[in-house]
């Protein structure tokens, strides 16, 4: 069918940073330049993955590509039949753009590290550890099934460990990413029950196999509720891993780790897995899940947004302002706009991680000052950072001609639409109010540490712009924010090619009364379209565009009348956002220090983060310790103390015995022994050893004898 | 018998072994040690024979005929004894899947332990006489297939891990000997009362037609050949087989230690030296669950049935007890010891699954945890050692210090949190696929899983307070790891960590049996039961 060895390029690429991580981690110590071999590794993976890309998106866009073999297997029984567990690829559109974006970035942050990391003591080492990072990473990418989903989502974890404690003397590093590791296990936690459930009912854990059976009927514990269920909990792995509320802590405190790291992992790629999850469980998600997924959205774009407002560390405000269009990904797949979902993936993932990157270089340039108070007037210092930063501010406000806007827009027009159709308008709302929201504070960092006079002069006269292998990156990220990838029409992602051509919206496999109203299949379609897709599944999968139409007309008319308001509604909260952020911060028409005394109370709620951590550190944290200290307590002193006790008794038990054995069973012996001896004393006396006694002691009995017979005898 | 004795030589040569140790004159220490070393690596030879020799393809379980490297012959016979008529006992070893990954563990961690005991210098002679009696004990407790022969080695075990402790162990050591002994002890009562029992309740016919009581314990699960009238009959309407199953059930549970019964862990695993700890985590406590697979599963299917549900929720409490409790220790051992009782607590999920991929993931846990729980002992051995301090919040910032050790010690901890790549990963999952694959089990498997969490906040809390931060002056004197540490650590690493990736090196071992086990558990109880009715 196709030429391209699709499968092999795609395991070549997987394997190389394993490569790079490998011989880097073993060799780095001995061998200085152990850094530019994982970094020629990852470029190359980049090289291979754009040659791939643009081989299926050009040639192939419409074919899925699927290679499986089997890891693990278990024999048969009787009872249960043949048990094996498989592993396998999946190559179609969404993947190929993910993959371009996770080697580009990895290529980037790699490049830029090379200066920004130089005169680490463990220089090499943080190479190899990127190494591993995008290994497991492509993991997800590629995976085609929910059990590599898992394991490459544990070992994403870990990079993110080693990379958020890579300055581990640091407490508040290896703090950080201990939260990191141990939050991400509470959405795993839900995302394993999830797994479970997908696996007692299905018996594999491959995402066509389970969509197969779930289309011809067969749901988990034959009910709509646990199909709702299984698709929220498989989503709480996203909640953990891309920051979601309620687990969206740790991320604002993986900023301890390098600023590269940041921009790989925190922002661009790692983080969004949690979306890229969410993308490929999607046809299984029922309304109400998607209702639930969208809810968490909503509310994870809109509380980081409110705390990155008042924020003071450059990080800080980024990571927030991550979570928050993290947030708006999720809400977009929640309300059913897929593609939109995925394609503010991708530009956010391009304009972020040059945010982070920008960053990275001011921070550079002021020694490692993060504060934003401390800044200012960086404008002349640092122009191509100030360039870029500018229109990767830009991009994330959403003004047009870039990326941001055709992505963001389309989130905010779904919403507006979906509000208009089911009635639940809160998600516009709040959309559009995180849009004013994140304009507002991007500006105000922009301006508080590039324009303005400078407020500490020494920092500000020692700072110079980074050096060209860090500002490449930066001038090519800015490239890609702009419009022209993606679209030709500026104010219209719908006729570009991303979203005509590459990105459809699969097929929902849930019962259709399930579903959201406007999700349905075209009914004339529909018993074709079905047979088609079981012998998709049971030869080779299909073509995409057999089952991807899904969206009723309403919807689609929806959608087009939720266009032109929806779009001059969020540039003008987004114009907003910018004018209020230049009248307070630039032209101090308004004294933010006053504002932010006049509505204390709401300024500090932001400032102190809505107070999630000391609530959890409350509730979770020491509730776990407290009752781990009352067990291990409960262990040495009830259930150890039972068997100490028991010894106890046992003993004291042995010395009454013994005391019994001494005093009354020793003592009856012993008592006989004195009566007999007694006895014996008695009897003595009448030994006397002389005749005369014996001869009148035997007539004296004789005597008796014949007394006692005459009476009682014969 | 058409093959050589493999069985036999690894059972028994660590006891020419002992005494080779107990003729060498005395000033003669190295030679002692390098003795116990070639000893217990000639039994890696032989596990290696044993495994290229092994059909997979052979089940085991209850079947005589598809057991391997059998070896059986008349021990012990007496002829017109009272009642009885004739005593006999046979010396009946073999192997199959289920044994067979309990072997290669027994053979892996004598060597590393043998490795660690190198700087033990205090009556070096006495030291490694018991330590290879030890080790056949715990060989022939994987291998007999005769009740009194299994019983003897649980025996044999016990006497020299008693003056191990004793002799050679830390401060408290008298107290932790005792307790461990007097424990399993007072287990081995009820499992000589049962051992008993099962024998006065089920007979062989020999080649003359004769029916003499048996041992064999392939014969036991054969419900055809209990007695009408035995105590531990099935054919017996007033049997005693449900008490029978819960007194040998809690013998193997002390050994596990399954919750309540797991005090004496902690203190003897302190107390221990730490090749000591190494073959107490590493091979003994899995005597516990091999023996509730072996004895308890297809002796007492129908009774196995009753009380699944018990098993798979003193799991969960293992699982989710230890770790709160080692979330508390402040002693690096104990924590380990601790983490000890949580990792045993998926066997027991895993087997109360009663399903393939449950079971698969009870065993390879049990396999697992051998390895992993060694390296963790011989982590926190290696700081002993250099630090002669355990307590966990006396050190800090080791990883600057230690680099090399570090890495081994993070590749460990996330073995332990499950981490995938890494064996622990597979059993563990399998052990949640299983559990909430069997429907009884289900909540309980859900409620388990709650220990994923848990490990990985006192593992990573313990891995920060330990090794990250700034680094404690106090030890900026500590070396990095030297050869005889690289040699126990790097073959552990290795197979933890190819296990991880390739799992079916081991499943494929003990998969045949398993599947086996299964389907005898899935149409036995019925067996047992429809007989007596």
């Amino acid at each position: 069918m196709n030429q391209i060895p699709f499968i092999p390029i795609a395991l070549i690429i997987l394997v190389l940073p394993l490569i790079g991580f490998f011989f880097t981690l073993l060799f780095g110590k001995k061998i200085k330049q152990m850094y530019l071999f994982e970094t020629g590794i990852i470029t190359t993976a980049l090289g291979l993955s754009i040659y791939m890309a643009f081989m299926k998106l050009m040639y192939y866009a419409n074919e899925k590509i699927v290679s499986e073999l089997t890891w693990i297997d278990l024999g048969s029984t009787k009872a249960f039949g043949k048990i094996s567990v498989d592993l396998g690829m999946m190559i179609d559109n969404v993947t190929v753009l993910m993959l371009f974006v996770v080697c580009l970035i990895s290529t980037l942050v790699h490049l830029f590290s090379i200066e920004y990391m130089k005169g680490d003591k463990r220089y090499n080492r943080y190479f190899s550890y990127l190494g591993i990072f995008t290994f497991s990473m492509l993991g997800i990418v590629f995976t085609h099934n929910m059990l590599m989903m898992y394991i490459f989502w544990e070992l994403v974890g870990l990079s993110s460990y080693l990379l958020i404690g890579f300055w581990f003397e640091k407490k508040s590093a290896s703090d950080a990413s201990k939260k990191a590791f141990v939050v991400n296990r509470v959405g795993d936690f839900g995302m394993l029950a999830g797994i479970l459930i997908l696996f007692a009912n299905y018996h594999t854990f491959t995402f066509d196999k389970v969509f197969a059976q779930i289309s011809q009927g067969v749901l988990p514990f034959n009910s709509e509720f646990w199909l709702t269920a299984m698709g929220i909990l498989l989503f709480c792995g996203a909640i953990g891993k891309s920051a979601q509320f309620p687990l969206h802590v740790w991320l604002p405190d993986a900023m301890e780790g390098p600023t590269p790291v940041s921009a790989l992992i925190h922002a661009a790629t790692m983080v969004a897995a949690g979306v890229y999850l969410t993308v490929r469980i999607f046809p299984l998600l029922t309304g109400d899940a998607l209702l639930f997924i969208a809810t968490i959205g909503a509310i994870s774009s809109f509380i980081p947004a409110t705390i990155a407002l008042t924020q003071n560390d450059i990080k800080k405000v980024l990571a927030y302002s991550t979570i928050s269009q993290l947030g708006y990904m999720v809400m977009a797949l929640g309300v059913g706009a897929y593609a939109y979902g995925f394609f503010h993936l991708v530009t956010h993932a391009f304009f972020k991680a040059g945010l982070f990157l920008g960053s990275g270089s001011v921070i550079h340039a002021m020694h490692h000052e993060q504060d934003i108070r401390q800044m200012g007037g960086l404008k002349k210092k640092l122009p191509i950072t100030y360039t870029t930063f500018l229109i990767f501010s830009l991009a994330i406000s959403g003004i047009p001609l870039t990326s941001g806007f055709l992505s963001k827009d389309g989130i905010l027009a779904s919403a507006y639409a979906f509000g208009n159709l089911t009635g639940y308008k809160i998600f516009a709302i709040s959309g559009f109010l995180v849009a004013l929201m994140t304009a507002f504070y991007m500006f105000r960092l922009l301006i508080l540490t590039f324009h303005g006079e400078p407020r500490n002069e020494e920092k500000y006269h020692h700072a110079h712009e980074s050096p060209a292998l860090m500002t490449m990156p930066l001038v090519l990220l800015a490239i890609l924010s702009i419009f022209a990838f993606y679209t030709i029409n500026p104010l219209s992602a719908q006729t570009g090619w991303v979203l005509k051509d590459w990105l459809k919206t699969p097929a929902s496999v849930v019962p259709e009364h399930a579903r959201y109203s406007f999700m349905v299949q075209k009914h004339d379609e529909k018993p074709e379209a079905a047979v088609k897709h079981e012998e998709a599944v049971a030869e080779k999968p299909a073509a995409e565009s057999e089952h991807t139409i899904i969206h009723s007309e309403e919807y689609t008319e929806a959608l087009h009348h939720a266009h032109y308001p929806a779009m001059f509604l969020s540039l003008a909260v987004a114009g907003l956002g910018i004018l209020f952020a230049f009248i307070m911060y630039f032209w101090r028409k308004i004294n933010a220090d006053k504002l932010a005394d006049s509505v204390k109370p709401l300024y500090k709620f932001s400032l102190n983060k809505w107070y999630f951590d000391e609530f959890y550190d409350f509730a979770f944290v020491n509730g776990t310790l407290l009752l781990s200290r009352f067990l291990a307590w409960f262990d040495s002193t009830i259930v150890d103390g039972i068997v100490n006790g028991s010894a106890v008794v046992t003993r004291q038990l042995s010395k009454l015995s013994g005391l019994f054995d001494t005093y009354v069973v020793d003592g009856l012996v012993n008592l006989s022994a004195t009566l007999s001896g007694l006895l014996g004393i008695f009897t003595r006396k009448f030994q006397t050893g002389k005749v005369q006694t014996y001869i009148i002691m035997v007539v004296f009995s004789l005597v008796a004898l014949l007394f006692i017979l005459m009476n009682y005898g014969i | 018998m058409n093959h050589a004795p493999l069985l036999s030589l690894i059972t028994f040569l660590p006891v020419i072994g002992m005494i080779i140790v107990l003729l060498l004159p005395k000033g003669m220490e190295k030679a002692m040690k390098i003795t116990t070393l070639t000893v217990t690596f000639l039994q890696i030879v032989i596990a290696g024979v044993i495994w290229s020799g092994f059909n997979y393809s052979l089940g085991g379980i209850n079947d005589p005929n598809s057991f391997q490297f059998i070896e059986k012959f008349r021990w012990i016979e007496l002829t017109g004894v009272a009642w009885l008529n004739t005593i006999k006992i046979d010396y009946f070893i073999g192997i199959d899947g289920i044994s067979a990954p309990m072997l290669m563990l027994t053979a892996l961690i004598s060597f590393i332990a043998a490795l660690s005991s190198w700087n033990i210098n205090k009556a070096v002679k006495g030291y490694h006489a018991m330590y290879l009696l030890l080790v056949t004990g715990m060989m022939g407790v994987f291998v007999s297939l005769d009740f009194f022969l299994f019983y003897i080695f649980w025996e044999v075990m016990l006497l020299p891990m008693y003056f191990l402790i004793g002799i050679w162990g830390g401060p408290r050591k008298e107290y932790a000997a005792i307790k461990f002994f007097i424990y399993t002890l007072f287990g081995s009562v009820f499992m000589l009362l049962v051992m008993i029992g099962l024998y006065l309740s089920c007979q062989e016919t020999l080649a003359a037609g004769q029916k003499v009581f048996t041992f064999n314990i392939l014969s036991m699960m054969d419900p055809k050949n209990y007695t009408a009238t035995g105590i531990l009959s099935p054919l017996n309407p007033h049997n005693l087989r449900f008490i029978a199953y819960i007194g040998l059930f809690a013998g193997f549970a002390i050994k596990i230690p399954m919750f309540p019964f797991h005090t004496w862990l902690p203190d003897a695993h302190v107390e221990a030296p730490t090749p000591i700890s190494v073959i107490l985590a590493g091979v003994l406590l899995k005597m516990g669950t091999y023996g509730i697979l072996r004895f308890n599963y297809p002796i007492f299917p129908e009774i196995t049935r009753q009380v699944i549900w018990w098993i798979a929720a003193f799991g969960m409490i293992n699982i989710i007890y230890g770790a709160l409790c080692a979330m508390a220790q402040k002693d690096f051992k104990k924590l380990i010891a601790y983490s000890s009782v949580s990792h045993m607590g998926f066997v027991l999920l895993g087997m109360a699954s009663l399903n393939t991929i449950g079971i698969t993931g009870a065993i390879f846990q049990m396999f697992n945890h051998g390895t992993i729980t060694a390296m963790l002992f011989l982590i926190v051995g290696v700081i002993y050692d250099r630090a002669h301090t355990r307590g966990i919040y006396e050190f800090g910032g080791l990883a600057t210090q230690m680099p090399i050790y570090t890495g081994f010690v993070t590749i460990a901890f996330f073995g332990a949190i499950g981490l995938p790549g890494i064996s622990g990963f597979i059993s563990e999952s399998f052990v949640f696929l299983g559990g909430f694959g069997f429907e009884p089990i289900r909540l309980l498997t859900i409620l388990s899983t709650i220990g994923i969490l848990l490990g990985a906040g006192y593992m990573l809390w313990t891995l920060q307070r330990v090794y990250l931060g700034p680094l404690n002056e106090k030890w900026n004197q500590l070396q990095d790891l030297d050869g005889r540490e690289y040699a126990m650590l790097i073959p552990l690493t290795i197979i933890v960590l190819i296990l991880g990736i390739y799992p079916s090196f081991m499943l494929g071992l003990m998969n045949t049996s398993v599947n086996a086990l299964v389907d005898f558990m899935a149409k036995s109880p019925q067996l047992f039961s429809s007989i007596g009715m």
